[in-house]
C-alpha cells in the first residue's frame, strides 16, 4: 500500500462528496414534513406512504418494470445467439470487421440521434400498422436495439475467455451439436449471459432520452414521470420516489458486483 | 462441387455446413440491427434532405433547406445562431471533460491506495452514480442550489444573483450538473490504468530529482494514457449530445445541440431539420472518435 499525499486525499474526498451531496440532499428532503421550500420542519415517512396511493406513480413503476424486463429478455436471447455466431465460426476478415462495426455503432452513437431516427421510422411504419403508435412497443424496440450490442459484447468476451479446448474435448467424446451447446457451452457461458442481462436491465432503467422520444400517453415510465414533475415544480413525493429509485440502483449494482466477485473466487 | 471436409474446433465438417449454422446464429441479431439501427440511420439521412409540410408532416421533395438553415442562411439573411449552438456544445463538452479529468486523477490514485478490502467499497461509491438515472442526478442539484442554502447565499453576497432566487438556471449550474453526471465515466477507466501503474518508474524519476510536474508528465501520464483516453471519449461524446442537464439546469437561454434536436422532434415537429442537426452532431462525434483512434495508436507505440 502506498501513502497518498494529503492534498490528493483531500481532493479525492471532496470529489466523492461532490458526487453524493445532491443525492443526499434529495434523501433528506424526502423525510422532511415541509410541503414546499427547503427548510427542515420535522421527520416523516408520509411521502413514502403516499407514493403507494398515487395511481400515476404505480402505473409508471409498472411500465418501467415491463419495459425493462421484456426488453432485457429479448435482447439477452438475441445478443447471446449473436455473440455465439460471431465468436464460434470461421468468418473472414471482412465479415469480422463488419460485425465489429455493427456491435460498436450502438455503443458510440449519441442516444438522441438514435431516438430521432427511430421516431422517423416508427412515424412511417405507423402508416402500415397501428402497432407502431407511440408507446410501449416502440419503446421496447428502441431499448432492445441498444441493449443487444452490450449483451453481445459481454457474452463474446466470456466466449473468448472460455477458449476452444473444452469444445474440442466434447467433440472428441462424440458430443452432438445440440448436446455441446446445451450441456457444455451454455453452463460455461452463463456468468457472461447473466452479467449481460443485468447490464441490459440497468441500461433500460437508466435510459431517459429514448423513452422520452418514443413514449405515448399510456406508457409513462418512472424517469419520464420524475422529469415531467420536476419541470412543474419539485415536491417531497418526487424526492421520496427518486430516493427509492436510487436505492434500487444501489441494490442492483452491489448485487452485480457481488456476483462477479464470487465468480472470480 | 466437391465437398471438402475440414476440421473446426474438433468437429469434422464442411465449410458449407459451418457457414449455414453460422449465418443462422447471426441472422436474428444482424437483421434486428439492420432493421432498427442501420435502416433508420439511412432513412434519417434521406429525411434531412426532405421538406417539412405545413403541418409538420414529411414531404418527400429534395431540398437543401435544412442544411442551409443549420448553416445560418434564412430568408432574413445570415445568422450564426445554430452554428453557435453546435460550437457551444463542443465547448461545454470540452470543459466538462477537462474538469472531470482534473478531478479524476486524485480520486483514482486515492482509491488505488486504499487497502484491498475497502477499495471495493470506494469503487462501488463511484459505480453507483454511474448507474443512477441521469434525470434524478441532475434535478438533485435543485436542492443544493436553492435560495436558502449557502451556495446561493454566497453567489448573492458576491452580487451574481438577486436575493431569494435559486442558483439555477445558469451556466454555472449546467457545469455542476455535467461534471457530476460524467465524472464516473472518467474515474472508472482511469482507475483501471492507475491500479496497474508501475511505481518503480515513478520512484526512478523521483530518485533522479525530477520535479513533481515532470514525474507526472513523464512517469505517470504515459502509463495512464490508455485509461485516460477511454475516459475522455466516454465523456466527450455523450456530453456533446446531452439534453437533460442543460434542459433542467440551463434554462431556455442556454441551449445545446441536444435541446435543439429534441425541439425538432417535440414542439416544433420539424423532422428534416432535426435530422440535419443530428447528422451535424454525428459528424462532430465521428471527428472526435477519429482523433481518439489516431491518438490511441500513438499511445500504443509509446
Amino acid at each position: 500500500m502506498r501513502k497518498t499525499h494529503p492534498v490528493v486525499k483531500g481532493l479525492a474526498l471532496l470529489t466523492v462528496w461532490f458526487l453524493y451531496l445532491p443525492l443526499l440532499g434529495v434523501a433528506v428532503c424526502s423525510f422532511n414534513t415541509a410541503k414546499d421550500g427547503w427548510v427542515w420542519k420535522g421527520f416523516t415517512f408520509d411521502w413514502y406512504v403516499k407514493l403507494f396511493d398515487n395511481d400515476w406513480i404505480l402505473n409508471a413503476a409498472w411500465n418501467t418494470l415491463v419495459l425493462g424486463l421484456v426488453s432485457t429478455v429479448i435482447a439477452t436471447v438475441i445478443g447471446t445467439v449473436l455473440a455465439v455466431g460471431i465468436n464460434r465460426f470461421p468468418w473472414g476478415r471482412k465479415t469480422n470487421s463488419f460485425l465489429n462495426t455493427m456491435l460498436n455503432i450502438p455503443v458510440v452513437i449519441p442516444d438522441i440521434v438514435m431516438a430521432g431516427s427511430l421516431v422517423v421510422v416508427f412515424g412511417i411504419l405507423r402508416e402500415v400498422s397501428s402497432i407502431f403508435d407511440m408507446g410501449m412497443v416502440d419503446m421496447i424496440i428502441g431499448h432492445v436495439t441498444f441493449q443487444i450490442a452490450f449483451v453481445a459484447l459481454v457474452v463474446r468476451s466470456r466466449l473468448t475467455l472460455i477458449g476452444q479446448d473444452v469444445e474440442e474435448a466434447a467433440r472428441d467424446l462424440f458430443a452432438s451439436n445440440w448436446y455441446l451447446m446445451r450441456k457444455v457451452m451454455l453452463p460455461l457461458m452463463m456468468p457472461g449471459i447473466v452479467a449481460g442481462a443485468m447490464l441490459a436491465f440497468t441500461l433500460s432503467l437508466d435510459d431517459f432520452v429514448i423513452s422520452f422520444f418514443l413514449s405515448g400517453p399510456d406508457s409513462q415510465t418512472l424517469p419520464l414521470y420524475i422529469y415531467a414533475s420536476v419541470r412543474r415544480g419539485v415536491t417531497p413525493q418526487i424526492h421520496a420516489l427518486s430516493t427509492l429509485v436510487v436505492l434500487v440502483t444501489v441494490v442492483l449494482v452491489v448485487g452485480a458486483q457481488f456476483l462477479s466477485k464470487k465468480e472470480e473466487a | 462441387m466437391e465437398k471438402k471436409r475440414i476440421l473446426w474446433r474438433g468437429e469434422l465438417t464442411t465449410q458449407r455446413s459451418l457457414s449455414i449454422r453460422g449465418l443462422f446464429c447471426l441472422s436474428s441479431g444482424i437483421s434486428w440491427l439492420m432493421f432498427f439501427l442501420m435502416l433508420p440511420g439511412l432513412l434519417f439521412v434521406a429525411v434531412s434532405f426532405a421538406t417539412r409540410g405545413d403541418h409538420g408532416e414529411l414531404v418527400w421533395q429534395f431540398s437543401l433547406e435544412s442544411y442551409e438553415r443549420l448553416m445560418g442562411f434564412s430568408l432574413f439573411g445570415w445568422t450564426p445562431d445554430y452554428l453557435l449552438i453546435l460550437w457551444r456544445s463542443v465547448e461545454v463538452a470540452f470543459i466538462t471533460t477537462l474538469i472531470a479529468v482534473l478531478l479524476s486523477y486524485p480520486l483514482s490514485f486515492f482509491i488505488a491506495s486504499r487497502p484491498a478490502k475497502s477499495r471495493y467499497m470506494w469503487l462501488t461509491l463511484v459505480i453507483v452514480p454511474f448507474w443512477t438515472n441521469m434525470v434524478i442526478r441532475t434535478y438533485a442539484w435543485f436542492y443544493l442550489l436553492s435560495p436558502d442554502l449557502p451556495l446561493a447565499k454566497l453567489a448573492c453576497a458576491l452580487g451574481f444573483i438577486p436575493e431569494g432566487t435559486p442558483l439555477y438556471p445558469n451556466v454555472f449550474a449546467v457545469y455542476l450538473g455535467m461534471v457530476t453526471v460524467f465524472l464516473p465515466f472518467v474515474v472508472l477507466p482511469l482507475y483501471s490504468s492507475v491500479e496497474r501503474l508501475d511505481w518503480s518508474l515513478v520512484e526512478a524519476a523521483q530518485d533522479l530529482y525530477s520535479s513533481r510536474m515532470r514525474v507526472f508528465m513523464q512517469a505517470i501520464l504515459p502509463q495512464t494514457a490508455p485509461g485516460l483516453a477511454v475516459g475522455i471519449i466516454l465523456t466527450f461524446v455523450p456530453a456533446m449530445a446531452t439534453f437533460v442537464v442543460p434542459d433542467l439546469l440551463g434554462g431556455a437561454k442556454y441551449m445545446l445541440v441536444g435541446n435543439l434536436i429534441q425541439q425538432q422532434f417535440g414542439a416544433s415537429r420539424d423532422w428534416p431539420f432535426g435530422a440535419a442537426v443530428s447528422l451535424g452532431l454525428m459528424i462532430l462525434t465521428m471527428i472526435s472518435l477519429q482523433i481518439y483512434s489516431r491518438k490511441g495508436k500513438e499511445i500504443e507505440i509509446v
